[in-house]
């Protein structure tokens, strides 16, 4: 069975069909790449799984449940979790902070307990603290805890974003452009951190990036967008041959 | 670990004895006179403004959601108070307590469909409902309609306002320090960054609208059992521009520069009581300065604590 099953899903920004009819479908522990040139539509996909829009038509549906047109904090408490193309962190506030936020939606202790400062108040945050700081530690970023987010240098950042998508603890992590902006060298660390953490976290993976090399080497399967339609799914070398995606990119020989 | 105990309760300690020496010598001051009648009053608008202050701080600077109605709120929280303690005859906690529901209860009505708007059509919406409040109020005879009720018992005194500015800043406080109320604050940072992270934004903007209204109420509420009268007007929307003054003043998102910019404009307000046209001018003056020099307000969103004297102090040494 498949882990995210996506059927004929449209939406439409007034005249503009952002997304057409496209259909994808992912297993648990794939790494799927959607690629496609500027405009294809390919973020406008990760806002219809993760809720951020609502669909015109079509399903979404993860662990054999419809989440279409749910709100993002219910996806998320459903398991999906999403990083954003410009970053989007909680920029006045400190790392550990960033990453306790994402932790809330299994906060430890009660409203009551929180205003009357019982036990588990204190049991609970301590409990938060040192999972914040566990994650931020296998993103080298402990010792940066208490550093404001909007401080940290832009390979960082992104680090952290990812860190805290992942204390949402996810089945299926949405990575949108994660090596925007980065040089090679991160780009590869980049690489050997998400095949680490697919395996550690036992996540699927499902992003998006321009970075071919990144696609290529990591990626399981690929899908590729045009115009918000689908014109192109397969293996890496498969889709490299492509004439669709190589026209789509390149633009249709002449004569 | 030890030690990290031992400095926080060594720091509440500290914190209880300051509080108890405060609430004692003014307390001591008033009963010898030293403290006279317009000081009184000063301290008492003083402590309800802090309340005032506060409460709107959790809306407007920790949630990031810009209300202008929270003289609504004060206004249901003294009309409340008033009618159980003067008209059925109960005791002031019983007044306060039920002020105080009746606000969140009216926040809790208007924050869940005006919370649906941002910004600046928050900010007329929320502005509509405090008026509508008030017209409300002149309009119904049971509570005296325009002329209000008067001769209420005054029953609030220095240690009923000293509690309950503590008991708000206190409450307050533990919230924001806690997972609650880092989602609150998520809410300002980012809205939709929140949501994908699983907070669910709009029961945590509804929750900080009707905290903020429950203290509003109880600042009503002091305020209905100490001036004698309540009267719609007094709650009108430029009760609420002070209260959003202050709060801009001390800095959107810190407690104590809510309480330090209350007690400065009570203070201001006090002292210049006798030449009203030149007190708005200075207000004013003192708005405008702040903006050009300090547009995040005296605080930011810093707090002031014991520690941070501590720091200071050992940076000097």
């Amino acid at each position: 069975m498949s882990l995210l099953e996506i059927n004929k899903l449209n939406k439409a920004f007034g005249g503009l069909s952002a997304v057409l009819d496209v259909s994808i479908k992912i297993k648990e522990n794939e790494l799927i790449a959607l690629i496609g040139p500027n405009g294809a539509g390919k973020t406008t996909m990760f806002n219809l799984i993760t809720g951020v829009y609502k669909p015109d038509e079509g399903d979404i549906i993860f662990k054999g449940e419809e989440i279409q047109g749910l709100p993002p904090y219910t996806v998320c408490k459903k398991g999906i979790a999403r990083t954003f193309q410009n970053i989007r962190l909680f920029n006045d506030l400190t790392v550990l902070d960033n990453v306790k936020i994402a932790l809330h939606k299994d906060v430890p202790y009660s409203m009551l307990a929180t205003v009357l400062r019982l036990p588990s108040y204190f049991k609970g945050e301590k409990a938060l603290e040192n999972k914040a700081i566990e994650l931020l530690d296998i993103f080298n970023l402990k010792d940066k805890k208490d550093e404001i987010a909007s401080n940290l240098p832009y390979g960082e950042q992104r680090r952290l974003e990812v860190a805290r998508a992942l204390a949402t603890h996810p089945t299926l992590l949405i990575l949108d452009e994660p090596a925007a902006g980065m040089n090679p060298n991160e780009t590869q660390d980049l690489m050997k951190l998400i095949k680490r953490l697919k395996e550690e976290f036992n996540l699927t993976i499902l992003l998006i990036e321009h970075d071919m090399s990144l696609v290529m080497g990591v990626c399981e399967r690929i899908y590729v967008l045009d115009y918000g339609q689908l014109i192109a799914e397969g293996k890496p070398e498969e889709i490299r041959g492509n004439k669709k995606v190589i026209e789509a990119y390149l633009g249709e020989e002449v004569g | 670990m030890k030690k990290i105990l031992k400095n926080k309760l060594s720091q509440f300690i500290i914190n209880v004895i300051i509080l108890a020496a405060i609430f004692t010598i003014v307390q001591y001051m008033l009963n010898v006179g030293i403290l006279n009648r317009f000081y009184e009053i000063t301290l008492t608008s003083m402590c309800i403004n802090i309340i005032l202050a506060v409460s709107l701080n959790l809306i407007n600077g920790f949630t990031g959601q810009l209300s202008l109605g929270h003289a609504g709120f004060m206004a249901i929280g003294a009309y409340v108070s008033v009618v159980i303690t003067n008209y059925f005859e109960l005791p002031l906690i019983i007044g306060l307590i039920g002020g105080c529901l009746g606000a969140a209860i009216a926040g809790f009505i208007i924050g869940v469909p005006t919370l649906r708007l941002k910004g600046d059509y928050l900010a007329i919406a929320t502005l509509g409902f405090g008026e509508i409040i008030r017209v409300l109020l002149q309009n119904i005879d049971y509570v005296g309609g325009p002329a209000g009720i008067s001769g209420i018992a005054k029953q609030t005194n220095w240690a009923w306002l000293f509690g309950s500015v503590i008991l708000t800043v206190i409450i307050i406080q533990n919230i924001i320090n806690s997972s609650y109320g880092r989602a609150i604050i998520s809410v300002r940072e980012d809205e939709i960054a929140a949501e994908v992270m699983g907070v669910n934004t709009t029961n945590y903007k509804v929750l900080a609208f009707v905290i903020g209204a429950l203290f509003a109420g109880l600042a009503g509420g002091l305020y209905g059992h100490y001036f004698y009268i309540i009267k719609p007007e007094t709650f009108n929307f430029l009760k609420s521009f002070d209260i959003l003054v202050m709060v801009v003043l001390g800095g959107l998102g810190s407690t104590t520069g809510a309480i330090i910019a209350a007690i400065f404009i009570t203070v201001l307000t006090a002292a210049l009581q006798a030449f009203p046209a030149v007190r708005m001018i200075i207000y004013a003056l003192i708005l405008i300065l702040v903006m050009i020099y300090r547009p995040q307000g005296l605080m930011g969103n810093k707090e002031l604590t014991i520690r941070s004297f501590g720091k200071i102090w050992g940076e000097k040494r």
